[in-house]
Formats: structure tokens, C-alpha cells, sequence
């Protein structure tokens, strides 16, 4: 049985002022899975997840949800499909916690009528999932990068949409908090089916909780698959043009990568390892 | 889990209650102080004779003091007062930045510019300078905006140019008051700092309509501008046209501001402290825009009484607030570049 | 090579003062042709021609002076700042020295130009350091917008306060009227005497200071490792800006803008050397003002616009497109 594609980007170019930064990508986001866009810094990953959540208006191209054009849905049912964690949100001063999160409702309601008994519903589940309830009524302003990201994390689950993109959402936080936010977002994916799309900058991680990897190379995607058919030696020398050494991941399984430099690089004994 | 979702209801309440006790304060406050602007002056009347005037009774002497005189002055205080705190509010959450308000942007100044021409040079009605200070101070906004798009708008780059525009309009303002027929002190002050003095119930009726009209707007808006304060990118992602609630939001600002400086002159510092403290008071959760109208009607009425009767000479409104705005001023700039939060 | 470039710079800009020195005493509410601008400067006389270009030569130095002092100002401030928008109306430093005039005038019964100075100076000082502290609080030190932002707000405090000391005085409110917009037609002798000790320290200072400046730009960190004693540098500049721009101030009133555009300008026609920036934009300066001075008397016919109204006229878009170019990070 073949599904339709859920959500799409054809032949999409995309840049800022005349800078064409993604060029001509064909990409199909896999329904209810965790996707990772991965490639070096400055490459297109994060244009493209932006122009894919319509922050940014293609050049040409289009991006499909659900068989329409994003451009054509209305903004506020666009948002209740698809939410956006964006790569450094603006907290306004002084805000509480649970007020951050209940503006997520904002696509549930209308000119005059505000937030109703399912919005707090939804504001109390998403700090929930997060862990964060405790946290409900201190001001934003007082919280740990960790638990920051954990509250705008909140907010687009508030929003609950079917489709989650993140721009970097573990960058800027201690290796403990990054794979803390991986954790709840893999249980996000696996309990709601969510679909999460994300760029990482982190390869191994990326290749331990993706489902499927899209790399992307000088604005062109050039390799997608699932992490043992993309992180693999000679694909991580044509997108990062990096030599390195693929080994097992000792605690997921996953592929794990081994740069290699031009020092310290043991000749006689043999880099594999064995199981 | 049932005491947690408790804890988090219990928040959303009280934050809520407060917001509404702290409007309702804020709107006791502000009728209080009206009541004192009828009673004050330099003859004072019994509450019932007040009543009685207002309600169309003519009495001698009464009726003339209080509604020719102190109760347009109330009426222009309270008005003009909401509209500077609703304008700068609005400015301020939707830039993100305190110092973002028009007084300091110089839209305030724009107007100012169309008003003293018009009234001072051109010597027309106010009803025409309120037309020309709305244009002048929309086309204003307008040119802020433009110039600062360029590649990627940003709020800093705004605030920067407007700063630059300001400086050039009060040249004008400068060059204008110089020039104009008689060089008054009233009239000076007025466009340069603000006052009360002189104002007629005629003048009243377009700030009158222009704050129900438009502050109601930005009330209504209210949660939409919250949802821009989130940022560009949020706001988007939220559904929010961007753009669109943007261009409303400061045509209604920029009416606010035109006609009630062509009314009363820009009065310092009004639009600027209304916002902050109204969010001080009521906190930042739900909008602000009503709590800092009514912050601003206390702050004009207040800083007039003071102005007219706390010492020997009898200052305008503007320089009162001016200098009360001086510390708190200060004090909001310390504390906003100790925590990093300009532009 | 170098030098050679600065002879060239220094002898085409000596020769624009001469031109604006000619023209501003020529031109007015009454035209006087060049030749008896020429004659009355070489041979004297008595007629009313000549008398009028007399009473026009103070003025014209004192445009001269004060266009220079602002230019070397601007050029001092923004470098030990390293903010692009560093100016003394920016800065409110203006503001403050009006305060501290008027305050003089209402309080200390003070009514010649010898005593303003000092107050005006003190004004000045105090009000940049102030301005300059809330600007660098926090974060990424003192950003243009945040350094802009603190004296716009400084300086609509002041002005109030300014507002509120001559409101009660009419006689303060006389003296202060014209004095407000910033101008040179009230300069005379005696005044020019006595700021000119402050200008020349001030203009000596920006040019011994030059070179340490260059360092300077590149970082304080940088500068430090060349050997460059950075806290006494930026002192001593400071110095240096605040007696240039309050002493000027003292007598023409706030004059605003000049000491922003022209360091940006020179900046642009000479390159990045403050060796070569400063002199440059003490001419610049000079150039500006006396022009500036020049064109108010003829826009203004038969009265005068006042030189500080045009040089914010011209100055302003210089700001606003210094907000343009910036890169967003930078603000």
C-alpha cells in the first residue's frame, strides 16, 4: 500500500535578499518518525527547516503539507499542524513559566474569545511531559538554559501539532541537558506520534536518536537513509569532507563516528572494534 | 498530579486576579484624582456643587471655573494620558525594548512638528493641525520603518534611525517656536515638553473619539501583540500575520500619539514609564495595554496637580513628568543593560 | 608615500577654510562683493561695507574654532569608545552643560562668558560619564544603540529639568532662548579669548593622543600588549572631548551633529589613521560650521537660521545612515 507523501518539499530554492542558500531540494519527511537534518555549519540546514516551517518564502518551489501548499493553508490552521522551536527565542521580560507556555494556544483562539478549559488542559499536559509543572509559576527569567529549552519546548506542545520542527535545540547546553531534551522528545515521538524534524549539530547523537538523517551539502541535499545507510566513512567524507572512522555506538548500537586527524593516528594496531 | 494541576490553575488565578485588581485600582485612582482636578483651584466647591454642575445646573461663578475651565482640563488630562500609555505600551511590547517608545523613536516628535506649524505659523483650529499631526506622525513611523527594513528589519537598527529622525524634527521644532509670531513661553513649553494650560472642550472632541476608537482597538489587540512580543520567528510559527497585525498596531499607536499631542503637546515621558510600570503593577502575563492607559491618566493628572499647586509658580504638566520620569528612568536603564536585555 | 597623501589632504582642506573664511565674511542679509572683503582686510576702512565685515570676523574665527573643537571631539569620542554614534549632542553632553549653565545663571547670579565656561565644562563632564556608565552596563559593553538610547533619555531628563529652572525667570528665559538652539552669531572677542586656552589644550592633546588611538582601535587587549597604557588614553581623551565640546558649548550653545558626521566622513575620504583623522576633522569641522553658519544667513534672509539648526539638519541623516549600514549584531 502506497501512502501518500504527508510532508514534502519539491525542488524548493531558497535564500535571503539574492543569496540562493538551498538549492533545488526534493525532500519527503517520513510520517510519525524523528528526521535529522545534518551538514557543516553555513550549508542550508537551518534555511532549509525554516523555509519548510514558511519562515522564510522560497524562491521557487513549494513545500507540502498534507497535499496543499503551505502558502495557501491559513496561518492559524497551518499552526495547528505544524509548530517550529526556533534556534534562539525571544523570552519576553519577566513572563511566568505557564504564561509562556499558554501563549502555544494561540492558534485556538479566536479575536474575542480567550483561553478556554481544553487550552489549560493542553498548557498543564505539556508541562507535564516536560517536567517542568513544578516550575509552573516562576518567572522564565530565572531558569537554567536546560530548563529554558524544556519551556519553549512546552509551548510547541501546547500548540499540539502533528508535525514538530527544531532549529539546533541542544545547542548551547551542557551534554547532560542535550540528551535530556533528546530523551523527552523521543518519548514525545514514540507516546504521540509525533513527527519531529530537527537539525543537530552533534553527528553522533544525531545518528543514535534519528530515525532517518538527511545530509545536506553546500545548499543541495546529497545523502538520506536511515543512520547505518548515511553515517558511514565514505558518505561522512563527501558531506563534511572529513576522514573518519565509523565504529558501533558501545551504549545505542547506532553508528558512531571517530574523526580522524593528521596526529595521533595509531599505524600498527588496528582501529576496529571488535565485539 | 492532581495537586500539581492544581498548582498550576492556583498560578493562572492569582495572576489573573491581580491583573484585574490593579486595573480596577489604577481605575479608582484615576477618578479620584478627576474629582481632585474639579475640586482644586482657587476656588473650591462642595462635592454637590460639582454634581450639580456637571449634571447642567447653572450656578454662578461654578459653572463657568468648572466646566470652562477644570473640567476640560481633567477631561484632556485623563484622555491624553490613556493615549500615551496605550501608544508607548504598545511601542515597547512590540519592539521589545522599554526605550522603544515613541517620545524617544521620535513619532511623538513628528507630530509635534505638523502641530506647532499649523497652530503656531499656520494659526488653524486644532481640528486641522489634528489631521496634519496624525499625518505627519504616521509618515514619521512610516519613514523609521522603511529605512530601517533594509535587508532584515530589526528593532535596534529602528530605535537608532528614529533617535536620528528626532534630532532633525526638533530642529524644526526649535526653528519653528523661533520664529513663530510671538515668542510665548505657554506656547513653547506646551510643544516642547507638554501642558494642560488653555484647553477648551472644543478641542476635546477628537482626542475624545481617537481614545475609545483606537485604544479600544489595541485593547482588543491586546493578545496579538503578545504574541508578537515572542518574536518574529514564534509569531509566525504561531499562525500570526506578522505583517499585517504589525501595520495595525502602529497605525493605532501613531493616532493615539498624533492627537493627543496636537492636543496637549508631547508630554515627556508619559508613553515611555506608562508601560513598565503598568507591567510592574499588573504583571507581564496578560496584556497590558488598558492597566498602562490608566497608568498614563494617573501620571498626567497627578503630575498637573502638582504642577499647578505644589509650588509658587505654576509649571506645566510635561516638566513634572519629566523630572518625576528622571529617576525611574535611570533606574529601568541600569537594570535593563545589567541583564542584557537592550535590543 | 603617507606624507605625501597628508600634505596633500591638509593643503586642499587649509585652502576650503580660507574659501569658507572669504565667503562668511562676504555673504549675509547684506552681500559684500570679495574685492572689499579683500580690500577692508588688507587696507582697513571706514565705510559701512567694511564695518559690517568687522563685526563679521569674530563670528567667522569663532565658527572656525568651535567647527574644529566638535570635529577633534567626535573624532576623540569615538575612538576611545570605539562606538561609531559617540557624539556630544548623542551623548546629552550638551544637555548637561546647559543644566549646569542655567543653574548658574538662576542660582550663582553668574553673567559672563568666563564663568558659563566652567559650568559648562562641568556639565559636560559630568553628564558624558554618566551617559557612558548606563551605556556600557551589561552585556557586550557600550553598544551604539544602548550608548544612544541612554542619552536620548539623559538628555529628555535634563531638559525638563533645564525647562523647569528658567520657567519661574524670565530674565534666565531671555538669556537662554537663543542660547538653546546653538549658534555663533553671539561670539565676540573677548569670549574667543577665553576659551580659546581650552581648545588649543584640547586640540594638542587629540593630536599627541593619535597614534595611541590607533593601537587602540584594535581592541583594548591588543593595544595593551603594543604597550599602550589604555586607561590613561582614554582618560586623557575624554579630557580632551569633554573641554572641546563644553568649552565650545559654553559659548555658542549645543551645537549638535557635527562632532558625529565629520569623523565618519573623514574616516572615509582618509582611511582608518587617526594621525591623519584628526587634524582632518578639526578642519572638516571647521568647514562645516562656517558653511553651515553661512547658509543659515542666507536661507534665513533677512533674519538668520541659527548654525546648530543646520548642522542637525545635515547631521541627522548621517546617523540614520550610519543605523542602516550597521550589521544588526553590531548594535
Amino acid at each position: 500500500m502506497k501512502q501518500t507523501p504527508y510532508f514534502t518539499a519539491s525542488s524548493l530554492v531558497a535564500g535571503y535578499d539574492k543569496k540562493i542558500i538551498v538549492n533545488n531540494i526534493d525532500i519527503i519527511i517520513p510520517k510519525n518518525k524523528i528526521s535529522v537534518i545534518i551538514g557543516a555549519n553555513a550549508c542550508g540546514k537551518s534555511t532549509l527547516l525554516k523555509t519548510m516551517a514558511r519562515l522564510i518564502k522560497p524562491v521557487s518551489g513549494e513545500v507540502i503539507l498534507d497535499g496543499k501548499q503551505i502558502s495557501e493553508i491559513a496561518p492559524k490552521q497551518l499552526a495547528r499542524k505544524l509548530g517550529l522551536l526556533p534556534q534562539s527565542p525571544v523570552v519576553p521580560e519577566g513572563i511566568t513559566v505557564s504564561d509562556l507556555v499558554s501563549r502555544g494556544r494561540f492558534p485556538y483562539q479566536s479575536f474575542l474569545k480567550g483561553m478556554g478549559k481544553k487550552d489549560y488542559e493542553a498548557v498543564k499536559e505539556a508541562l507535564d511531559i516536560m517536567g517542568i509543572t513544578e516550575l509552573a509559576n516562576r518567572s522564565v527569567d530565572e531558569l537554567s538554559g536546560g530548563q529554558r529549552q524544556r519551556v519553549w519546548i512546552a509551548m510547541a506542545l501546547a500548540q499540539q501539532t502533528d508535525i514538530l520542527l527544531l532549529d539546533e535545540p541542544t545547542t548551547f547546553l551542557d551534554i547532560t541537558y542535550q540528551v535530556e531534551i533528546l530523551d523527552l522528545l523521543t518519548d514525545l515521538n514514540q507516546k504521540r506520534g509525533t513527527t519531529i524534524v530537527m537539525v543537530l549539530h552533534d553527528i553522533n547523537l544525531s545518528a543514535r536518536y534519528a530515525d532517518y538523517i538527511f545530509a545536506v551539502k553546500k545548499g543541495e541535499l546529497i545523502s538520506q537513509g536511515t543512520p547505518f545507510e548515511v553515517i558511514t566513512e565514505e558518505q561522512m567524507k563527501q558531506v563534511f569532507e572529513l576522514d573518519c572512522a565509523v565504529i558501533k555506538d558501545p551504549v545505542s548500537g547506532s553508528p558512531f563516528i571517530v574523526p580522524k586527524g593528521r596526529h595521533y593516528v595509531m599505524v600498527n594496531e588496528s582501529i576496529e572494534i571488535n565485539e | 498530579m492532581t495537586k500539581k494541576n492544581h498548582y498550576v490553575e492556583e498560578g493562572f488565578r492569582k495572576r489573573k486576579n491581580r491583573f484585574i485588581t490593579v486595573t480596577f485600582l489604577l481605575a479608582v485612582f484615576v477618578l479620584m484624582l478627576s474629582i481632585a482636578m474639579l475640586y482644586l483651584g482657587n476656588t473650591r466647591y462642595s462635592l454637590s456643587v460639582i454634581v450639580r454642575v456637571l449634571m447642567g445646573e447653572q450656578i454662578q461663578g461654578a459653572s463657568f471655573s468648572i466646566r470652562t475651565l477644570r473640567y476640560p482640563r481633567m477631561l484632556a488630562g485623563i484622555m491624553a494620558g490613556m493615549a500615551f500609555g496605550m501608544a508607548g505600551s504598545t511601542f515597547q511590547t512590540m519592539l521589545r525594548n522599554p526605550l522603544a517608545s515613541p517620545d524617544i523613536i521620535g513619532i511623538t516628535s513628528g507630530s509635534s512638528v505638523a502641530a506647532v506649524f499649523f497652530i503656531l505659523v499656520l494659526e488653524v483650529n486644532t481640528t486641522v493641525a489634528s489631521i496634519a499631526s496624525i499625518l505627519a506622525g504616521l509618515l514619521v513611523a512610516c519613514l523609521i520603518y522603511v529605512l530601517s527594513r533594509g535587508a532584515s528589519f530589526s528593532g535596534g537598527k529602528m530605535i537608532l534611525i528614529g533617535i536620528g529622525i528626532q534630532a532633525m524634527l526638533n530642529a524644526v521644532i526649535s526653528y519653528l517656536l523661533l520664529r513663530a509670531n510671538q515668542y510665548d513661553v505657554p506656547a513653547a513649553l506646551r510643544w516642547l515638553s507638554g501642558s494642560l494650560n488653555g484647553i477648551q472642550s472644543k478641542d476635546m472632541a477628537g482626542l475624545f473619539w481617537t481614545v475609545w476608537i483606537f485604544g479600544g482597538l489595541l485593547f482588543l489587540l491586546g493578545r496579538q501583540l503578545k504574541i508578537l512580543e515572542l518574536g518574529e520567528h514564534s509569531a509566525i510559527t504561531l499562525g500570526l500575520r506578522t505583517d499585517q497585525t504589525r501595520v495595525l498596531l502602529v497605525m493605532c499607536a501613531v493616532f493615539l500619539i498624533a492627537v493627543a499631542t496636537s492636543v496637549t503637546g508631547p508630554i515627556s515621558f508619559v508613553a515611555f514609564l506608562s508601560g513598565p510600570i503598568a507591567g510592574w503593577l499588573a504583571g507581564k502575563g496578560i496584556s497590558t495595554i488598558l492597566p498602562a492607559g490608566l497608568t498614563g491618566a494617573v501620571m498626567v493628572l497627578l503630575a498637573d496637580i502638582i504642577g499647578q499647586y505644589a509650588f509658587d509658580t505654576r509649571f506645566p504638566v510635561g516638566i513634572i513628568t519629566g523630572i518625576l520620569g528622571a529617576p525611574y528612568l535611570i533606574y529601568l536603564l541600569i537594570r535593563m543593560n545589567k541583564s542584557g536585555g537592550a535590543a | 608615500m603617507m606624507r605625501k597623501k597628508m600634505i596633500l589632504m591638509i593643503g586642499a582642506s587649509s585652502l576650503g577654510i580660507i574659501l569658507c573664511f572669504a565667503a562668511s565674511l562676504a555673504f549675509g542679509s547684506r552681500n559684500i562683493s570679495l574685492d572689499t572683503v579683500l580690500h577692508t582686510l588688507l587696507a582697513g576702512g571706514s565705510s559701512f561695507e567694511s564695518r559690517v565685515i568687522r563685526e563679521r570676523i569674530p563670528r567667522t574665527v569663532f565658527s572656525i574654532l568651535a567647527g574644529a573643537s566638535l570635529g577633534v571631539s567626535g573624532a576623540l569620542m569615538q575612538a576611545i569608545t570605539r562606538n561609531p554614534v559617540a557624539d556630544p549632542s548623542i551623548l546629552g553632553v550638551n544637555t548637561g552643560a546647559s543644566l549646569f549653565v542655567v543653574s548658574g545663571i538662576a542660582f550663582f547670579h553668574i553673567n559672563s562668558a568666563s564663568e558659563y565656561i566652567w559650568f559648562a565644562l562641568a556639565g559636560a563632564a559630568v553628564t558624558a560619564i554618566f551617559v557612558y556608565r548606563i551605556g556600557s552596563m551589561g552585556y557586550g559593553g557600550a553598544t551604539p544603540i544602548k550608548l544612544a538610547l541612554a542619552g536620548t533619555a539623559t538628555s529628555a531628563a535634563l531638559s525638563s529639568l533645564v525647562s523647569a529652572v528658567i520657567l519661574p525667570r524670565t530674565e534666565v528665559m531671555n538669556a537662554f532662548r537663543f542660547w538653546q538652539v546653538g549658534s555663533v552669531s553671539g561670539a565676540t572677542w573677548d569670549g574667543i579669548r577665553i576659551i580659546a586656552p581650552f581648545l588649543a589644550a584640547g586640540l594638542l592633546m587629540g593630536i599627541f593622543l593619535a597614534s595611541a588611538l590607533n593601537a587602540m582601535a584594535l581592541g583594548d587587549d591588543v593595544a595593551t600588549g603594543l604597550g599602550v597604557r589604555t586607561g590613561v588614553v582614554r582618560l586623557i581623551g575624554a579630557l580632551a572631548g569633554v573641554l572641546l565640546c563644553g568649552a565650545t558649548t559654553a559659548l555658542a550653545g549645543p551645537i549638535g551633529f557635527v562632532g558625529l558626521m565629520i569623523p565618519h566622513t573623514m574616516r572615509l575620504l582618509c582611511g582608518a589613521d587617526m594621525r591623519l583623522v584628526v587634524p582632518m576633522s578639526a578642519i572638516g569641522g571647521a568647514i562645516l560650521l562656517t558653511t553651515s553658519d553661512i547658509l543659515g544667513r542666507l536661507i534665513g534672509t533677512p533674519g538668520e537660521l541659527e548654525a546648530g539648526i543646520v548642522t542637525a539638519f545635515i547631521g541627522a541623516p548621517v546617523l540614520v545612515s550610519i543605523a542602516m549600514r550597521a550589521k544588526v549584531r553590531s548594535l
